[in-house]
């Protein structure tokens, strides 16, 4: 049964294996995936550890789904103590991984600890090993994977890796799996790299019973067929993410030179059909590839046609990479696009997080708040390709005082600048944001101030909001598994409804990735693709438990709060520029100066914005201080967390 | 007319959802190790190549067998494994050349692609056509197309070639 599989918990520093199983009600309350990872980080950790300290707690966890004949349950989840953020830290990523180590077994791994000398831990079918990584030490991220399968002698195992970025402590460095699945966000890797970790392998063979698989089969098959009708899935099978990029640029949803303007000019080399044309003459027509058991199949592949990295193989780019190496630094070259992403691949490094902070980092250059000084030498002005490339290396091997200081994240990287360079840092609690530009779109930027690991698009985006959806079927999304009758606007430039969109985004997001679902499978991108309703019955015909898509609704809002409590008790405030639910002041001060002419001119009303945490807090059962109110906590059944603090 | 499995590993995405759905299908039981088909991969290059049982016409596994339980199903084009009669030795195993039978310890068992008894469940679950059930004898007439397309490309890019210049 899926629900037989354990959970380890590893202690690097004495070597100690424990094995324990899930119990039912714990299942329950929490799903799996990153919802009970969220209960264990919560009870695991000591308040104010060091993240990058022994004592921080790291989870790798697939979801309750994961390995079910349930469509695209690839989801690999990890999460610790951020050493970005100082909160939560929290990454989510597809691939192969996760469906191994259920196959071997385990659902959960919680490390401690920090091994004497590199290791990787084995799991192979029940069993755990901890192995010698000295040899594996300092390889990149794929160069890893294979090492660790010579190694063992066996090509079918699945690793997730921290590259040179983690060991070198880069602070926003990855988790990765198999060539670009990318754990990214809030620096999980460089969790794994202060614990001597370089990586988790697995390899499994055991049978894991589906409760009804005749009805999960016939299911799958429908589901994949709504998956697959959506004309969304469709466009992102054939180009990918960048998809997103023509539309949003055309509009006025990109950031461009850091925060200066809201869309790139001449960018048709990094268009989607550019990027395709490449992938196409350099990898052939097919040259799309998915994770495990998705028919979205949305990664790219593709070689680097020209210049020094001619030849070498990735996936990609994502629309992050577009937006990161090409928008914000004004370099809208598709080369510099490649090799930014490949780079980062290489490396094992957040590559939002990286072009955020180069591009931030040129605009103190010209503005004169650093100078040749800081970046030795390197002319970091907006549109130098090359300042570009030899940052993101500099940053991962922390090479001169630039790229030392940046791979210490946006925060300690101003307060060593100073000069009002924080007033330029585009960030929410440490982390920087994605290249998306949400000036015109104020149910965006709530979902960027409120994320529970930073600013993310990935926590609580309503996406669909900018698809102008009538209001009847906008009702029966938002008003489904719980009741709404409050108001919703189609409008995108909008505030009202839409506190209740991000939280119900928030709960829906948790539901998939307590599943280990991915989100191109619910409504994210596209409005028909499935949700509650349908994952309760997916639930039962694959585990054989019964829930009501209320239920999962709670376990959504649980976990959700989980999370709050976590930030709160490392320090969260509600209007702390560094730790709390606030933007940066540019949005409510520069106007959005291109796109199109509902955008031009716009900026966040802050008193509105404020009114929409206000609303957002009641939602979620929050006073206004953003502290859960007792009878939430009673409601959800969570008055008695931590519950065995450890 | 039998019909066979044509695999175009093109076309694969690499996404293995043809060894959870056929794993599932015959046990009901989700773990790759069951599949009768397997996705061998080269993740460094961007190669996925599936890989399962060609229904040989003159089957090495057949021809091993000691006891005589494995035979050709001609109305359904496939090699059967008569459960009734095998010992469980693994000869077949041993000769197949495409590591196309399997052995399972569980049910301590061979077991090898049945085409689900003529509704393949890999076919019917991948999107790409990277597998696809076709009648015997016309399944060369795709590869046929395939390759005067590729001719028919390059004669095109030549003339433009020679326009260029």
């Amino acid at each position: 049964m899926p629900l037989d599989r354990k959970i380890a918990y590893i202690d690097l520093t004495t070597g100690d294996i424990q094995t324990k199983p899930i119990p039912l009600d714990v299942r329950k309350k929490f799903l799996g995936g990153r919802g009970l990872d969220a209960y264990l980080l919560y009870n695991h950790t000591e308040k104010g550890c060091d993240p990058m300290g022994p004592k921080n707690t790291l989870m790798i966890s697939g979801g309750i789904l994961t390995a079910t004949c349930a469509s695209a349950t690839a989801r690999t989840h990890v999460m610790a103590k951020s050493p970005l953020t100082g909160l939560l830290g929290s990454a989510n990523m597809g691939g192969f991984f996760a469906p191994e180590m259920a196959w071997a077994g385990f659902h959960h791994l919680v490390i401690k600890g920090k091994a004497k000398h590199p290791v990787y831990i084995y799991i192979h079918n029940g069993e755990i090993e901890i192995r010698d990584a000295r040899d594996i030490w300092g390889k990149s991220v794929t160069d890893s994977q294979w090492a660790i399968r010579d190694d063992l002698g066996d090509q079918e195992v699945k690793c997730c890796v921290c590259g040179p970025a983690g060991e070198n402590l880069v602070r926003f460095a990855n988790v990765m799996t198999g060539i670009k699945n990318s754990g990214g966000r809030s620096g999980m890797g460089c969790v794994f790299g202060s614990k001597n970790l370089k990586g988790v392998a697995a390899r499994g063979t055991m049978d894991i019973k589906i409760a009804r698989p005749a009805e999960a089969l016939e299911y799958n098959k429908r589901f994949i067929d709504q998956i697959v009708s959506a004309k969304v899935n469709q466009t992102q099978g054939t180009l990918g993410t960048p998809f997103i990029w023509g539309a949003t640029n055309s509009w006025g949803g990109i950031r461009t030179r850091n925060f200066q303007y809201n869309q790139c000019e001449y960018a048709d080399d990094i268009e989607p059909e550019r990027i395709d044309e490449i992938c196409q003459e350099t990898m052939g027509p097919y040259h799309m590839t998915g994770c495990f058991g998705c028919q979205v199949h949305c990664r790219a592949q593709y070689k680097i046609p020209e210049g020094p990295y001619a030849g070498q193989y990735d996936e990609g780019p994502e629309y992050t990479s577009q937006g990161a190496f090409g928008g914000e630094t004004d370099t809208p070259r598709a080369l510099t696009v490649l090799v930014g992403n490949h780079l980062v691949d290489k490396f094992g490094m957040d590559n939002l997080e990286t072009g955020s902070l180069i591009s931030w980092a040129m605009e103190l250059y010209e503005l004169g708040i650093i100078t040749s000084k800081e970046t030795d030498g390197l002319d970091l002005r907006f549109g130098n390709d090359d300042a570009v490339i030899e940052m993101i290396e500099r940053i991962c091997y922390r090479k001169g005082w630039l790229g030392d200081a940046l791979a210490d994240g946006g925060i300690a990287a101003s307060e060593k600048i100073g000069k009002h360079s924080f007033d330029y840092l585009i960030q929410v609690k440490g982390m920087s944001n994605l290249h998306s530009d949400e000036r015109a779109t104020p149910g965006l930027a709530l979902n960027i101030a409120t994320g529970s690991r930073g600013s993310d698009h990935l926590r609580s985006r309503p996406a669909i909001d900018l698809y102008h959806l009538p209001e009847e079927v906008l009702r029966k999304i938002y008003g489904n598994p719980v009741s709404y009758d409050g108001p919703l606007s189609s409008e995108h430039t909008e505030y009202i409804g839409k506190p209740w969109q991000v939280f119900w985004q928030e709960n829906c997001y948790m539901g998939v990735d307590c599943l280990g679902i991915c989100k191109y499978h619910t409504t994210f991108l596209g409005a028909t693709l499935p949700n509650f309703e349908d994952w309760s019955k997916v639930l039962y015909y694959n585990t054989g438990l019964e829930m009501t898509p209320e239920e999962i609704w709670d376990v959504a809002v649980r976990c959700n709060m989980i999370e709050r409590l976590f930030n709160l008790r490392e320090g969260l405030t509600r209007e702390d520029l560094k730790k709390g639910d606030m933007l940066n002041h540019r949005y409510f001060d520069e106007p959005c100066k291109r796109g199109a002419i509902d955008v031009v001119g716009t900026k966040i009303d802050k008193k509105k914005f404020i009114q929409m945490i206000d609303e957002f807090y009641e939602h979620k059962g929050l006073d206004q201080e953003g502290v859960p109110k007792p009878e939430t906590l009673k409601i959800l059944d969570l008055e008695n967390e931590p519950s065995h603090l450890v | 007319m039998a019909k066979t499995l044509y695999i175009d590993y093109q076309k694969c995405t690499g996404c293995r959802l043809c060894e959870l759905v056929c794993a599932v299908f015959h046990d009901g039981i989700s773990n790759p190790a069951r599949s009768r088909i397997k996705v061998m991969k080269w993740e460094a290059e961007g190669l996925y190549i599936p890989m399962t049982c060609q229904q040989c016409e003159d089957a090495p596994c057949m021809n091993v067998c000691p006891v005589k339980a494995i035979s050709r199903d001609e109305e359904l084009g496939r090699i059967f494994v008569d459960y009734d009669v095998c010992i469980g030795c693994r000869s077949c195993v041993a000769v197949c050349p495409f590591g196309a039978m399997n052995f399972n310890i569980k049910d301590k068992q061979v077991f090898k692609c049945d085409l689900c008894d003529g509704d393949p469940q890999c076919v019917r679950f991948c999107e790409e056509k990277a597998i696809d059930f076709l009648e015997v004898d016309d399944v060369s007439i795709y590869k046929k197309r395939d390759a005067a397309t590729r001719i028919s490309l390059a004669g095109k890019e030549a003339v433009a070639l020679q326009a260029a210049m």
